[in-house]
């Protein structure tokens, strides 16, 4: 199998504190991984660590991307090999338009792989076929990006950069949570159209009710730092049932 | 904020000034100091008219009166007047046909993207070079008078238009406006005259480049301006000064006439030499620039990008006279390592039914203080007057200051008048953010001020918004934050 990621012994620590007490984690190419747990098992700051934000200090272990040393890449070059992380707060840039925020990212991937930029005629065909794929207003891509966005906006204004970027591997951190029912669904549906025997989905959530429409092939339950039990799509619906409380008591501990 | 950001903001402020060269050229000075004696010395070198001595006389007199304003957020070192040399004229310059004036003359301009031989000047752009206190260049010259347009040195229109000049010297910033207004008028040296006739649009953009070269002298130039009746004219003045330890001073005046359905935009790109990382250098900047709406329905609109000097002062403002005029007023303003800027503008509405509209943007980084300081003043007889001022600053870094000091006098109760501020920081959830995209920090900070300075950007000429841009690019250079 073609292995995408490999998460081996991975310790950081944010504000001093030791988040990640030890992950391993592998995902091939043409799976889709759930991560769960309760509030502050450790998930965001592993999607955190993974994108390469600066304050996460790993302080152990290492982490294989397409078989590069991810850990030893800046940020940008991160997502330029092809990592993609949606926000679970999407950050608002004033006086720069999606559209144009995407354009600008798009041709530093392109140039990152040796690529003339896009040629602007083409760089608008796609983004209007990106655009029906998300069933996102142009309006919006042509205001300022997140400004004045509503919650669910915000978070198909991520789907729909993933869908233009086409990552390897997306890490969707939370991007269901404050989501009705339709955006849920409009989510769901970029997501899924992004899957593909090349690339690889990661779903960080607290629910159960986004795994209906992407259906993860792994569920791992993350408590305390460490993943402490990995199954197959059922342990998803079995969490919804009885929480979280049963995983605690089952966990390893301290060792 | 965290000691990652800082070191990004750090490494994105550390830009290097880029026309900080000093050019060979050979100049003939005057000694240093002030007195009546240079006075009429500046006079004679230029072969003034009597007037136009009186003038400078008063001024100078007025000035020895008169104290520095120390009302500005400014920390300015004392300033030994007597230790400037107030003239400084290339050689090989004034009063010479092209071909014999100084090749490294014309390379220096050409080193600023401002080439003056004929062959390779701006197609749409005609431009006065100035260098020190003599004009080197105006082109054309020609094709402009055969519409009717003034475009000369201030020193060729005293000699060629002495009654313009007459008519309107002064009669915006009078000599006894403020100190440094005194001193320019006192010992002014070159700078830019522009007449449109009535009803002629001036098809190129007009522009004035105004360079340092010489050590130890201060620049003070004045700018004439007067767009007659219906008439339309852009205008834009760049400026740049050689990198040096020690402060220069720069004090010029900018008046502008604009008559009934005329219409004058003015733009400013102004990159004077900042000082280094650790404050030392710079151009002591001290401008009074502001224009008239003399006739019903005419319109001033002021825009610029400043991201130069160590010390700012400015405040271009508008009489708003005529009835129905408007004025506009478009700002960006950087600051970066020690530099300090106070600056803002001023809108004063007389005339009934006028208005204007404030948009200041504020960008600091580094260690810097930038205020914006702005007066909205209605008079007692000026019915339904309007105002919309908008204030914004953006910080980069938690070492650096905005402040923001809007004062508004309404005398009438028919006016409106709004204001609205705001505050930011570029965030390092933004840039981290930008770099998830695939956007480095240093991209992700240029288009976090791109989209910032937008609204002001957009306003320049065409020919210099791009110019305009990457300068704000290059200021910040190393100081992302």
């Amino acid at each position: 199998m073609n292995k995408l990621l490999e998460i081996r012994d991975l310790h950081a620590v944010v504000d001093g504190k030791e988040i990640l007490k030890g992950i391993n984690l592998d995902v091939n190419a043409g799976e889709t991984h759930a991560i769960m747990g309760p509030n502050g098992a450790g998930k965001s700051t592993l999607s955190a660590v993974l994108a390469g934000r600066e304050n996460f200090i790993v302080t152990r272990g290492e982490v294989w991307f397409k078989g590069k040393n991810l850990l030893e890449m800046p940020a940008e070059n991160r997502a330029r090999e092809g990592l993609f992380l949606s926000f679970q707060y999407p950050v608002e840039i004033p006086g720069v338009s999606t559209v144009n925020f995407l354009k600008t990212a798009i041709n530093e991937h392109r140039k990152y792989s040796g690529k003339p930029p896009y040629p602007p005629g083409e760089f608008l065909k796609m983004i209007r076929e990106k655009m029906e794929w998300v069933g996102i207003d142009s309006k919006l891509l042509n205001r300022s990006l997140n400004e004045g966005f509503s919650g669910g906006e915000k978070k198909k204004n991520e789907i729909f950069q993933m869908a233009v970027l086409e990552p390897v591997l997306a890490i969707l951190d939370e991007t269901d949570s404050g989501l009705d029912i339709d955006a849920l669904r409009v989510v769901a549906n970029g997501v899924n159209r992004l899957k593909g025997p090349g690339n690889a989905v990661i779903v960080i959530t607290h629910y159960q009710r986004l795994l209906d429409h992407v259906v993860p092939d792994v569920v791992h339950v993350l408590h305390d730092g460490r993943v402490v039990k990995t199954a197959g799509k059922e342990l998803a619906i079995e969490l919804e049932k009885k929480g979280y409380d049963w995983i605690k008591q089952q966990s390893p501990g301290e060792n | 904020m965290d000691k990652n950001q800082d070191n990004i903001l750090d490494e994105f402020t550390r830009g290097e000034y880029k026309h900080g060269f000093v050019s060979n050229v050979e100049t003939e000075t005057i000694g240093k100091g002030l007195s009546e004696e240079v006075v009429r010395l500046i006079s004679r070198k230029k072969g003034e008219p009597e007037w136009l001595l009186e003038f400078r006389l008063s001024a100078y007199r007025h000035w020895l009166t008169m104290k520095t304003p120390t009302w500005a957020k400014l920390e300015i070192p004392p300033i030994d007047y007597q230790e400037i040399i107030y003239y400084a004229a290339p050689k090989k310059a004034e009063n010479r046909s092209w071909d014999e004036v100084d090749p490294e003359l014309k390379a220096t301009f050409d080193k600023l993207g401002i080439p003056l031989d004929e062959q390779k000047m701006l197609s749409g752009v005609a431009v006065d070079a100035v260098m020190d206190s003599v004009s080197v260049k105006t082109t054309f010259k020609e094709t402009l008078a055969e519409r009717g347009i003034i475009f000369s040195s201030f020193s060729e229109a005293v000699k060629d238009h002495p009654d313009l000049i007459k008519r309107y010297l002064g009669t915006v910033v009078p000599y006894a406006d403020n100190y440094f207004a005194a001193l320019n008028s006192a010992v002014f040296s070159d700078g830019s005259f522009v007449y449109i006739p009535r009803g002629v649009r001036c098809p190129m953009e007009l522009s004035t480049y105004f360079r340092i070269n010489a050590a130890k002298t201060g620049q003070f130039e004045r700018t004439l301006i007067v767009a007659d009746e219906e008439s339309y004219v852009s205008y834009l003045e760049g400026c740049t000064a050689p990198r040096r330890d020690e402060n220069q001073l720069h004090a010029a005046i900018v008046e502008i006439i604009v008559e009934r359905d005329a219409e004058v935009k003015y733009s400013t790109v102004q990159n004077w030499y900042p000082g280094d990382k650790e404050g030392k250098g710079g151009i002591y900047n001290f401008v009074t620039k502001r224009g008239i709406c003399r006739g019903e329905r005419a319109r001033l609109i002021w825009t610029q990008v400043e991201t130069g000097s160590a010390i700012t002062w400015k405040y271009p403002g508008t009489i708003l006279k005529g009835d129905h005029s408007v004025s506009e007023f478009y700002s960006v303003a950087v600051t970066n390592h020690h530099q300090q800027a106070d600056t803002g503008t001023k809108m004063i509405h007389i005339g009934n039914n006028t208005r204007s509209r404030i948009v200041s943007k504020g960008i600091s980084a580094g260690k810097s203080s930038n205020t914006y300081r702005g007066l909205v003043k209605v008079a007692k007889k000026c019915r339904d007057a309007r105002n919309y001022s908008q204030c914004d600053s953006l910080l980069l870094g938690d070492r650096c200051g905005a402040h923001t000091f809007p004062r508004v006098e309404v005398a009438n109760p028919s006016a409106r008048v709004e204001h609205e501020a705001t505050t930011s920081k570029i965030g390092e959830d933004q840039l981290f953010y930008c770099n998830q995209r695939g956007i480095s920090t240093e991209d992700a900070v240029g288009l976090i001020i791109k989209g910032y300075a937008g609204d002001v950007i957009s306003k320049m000429p065409m020919e210099f918004a791009v110019e305009a841009q990457k300068l704000l690019q290059i200021s910040l250079e190393g100081s992302v934050g």
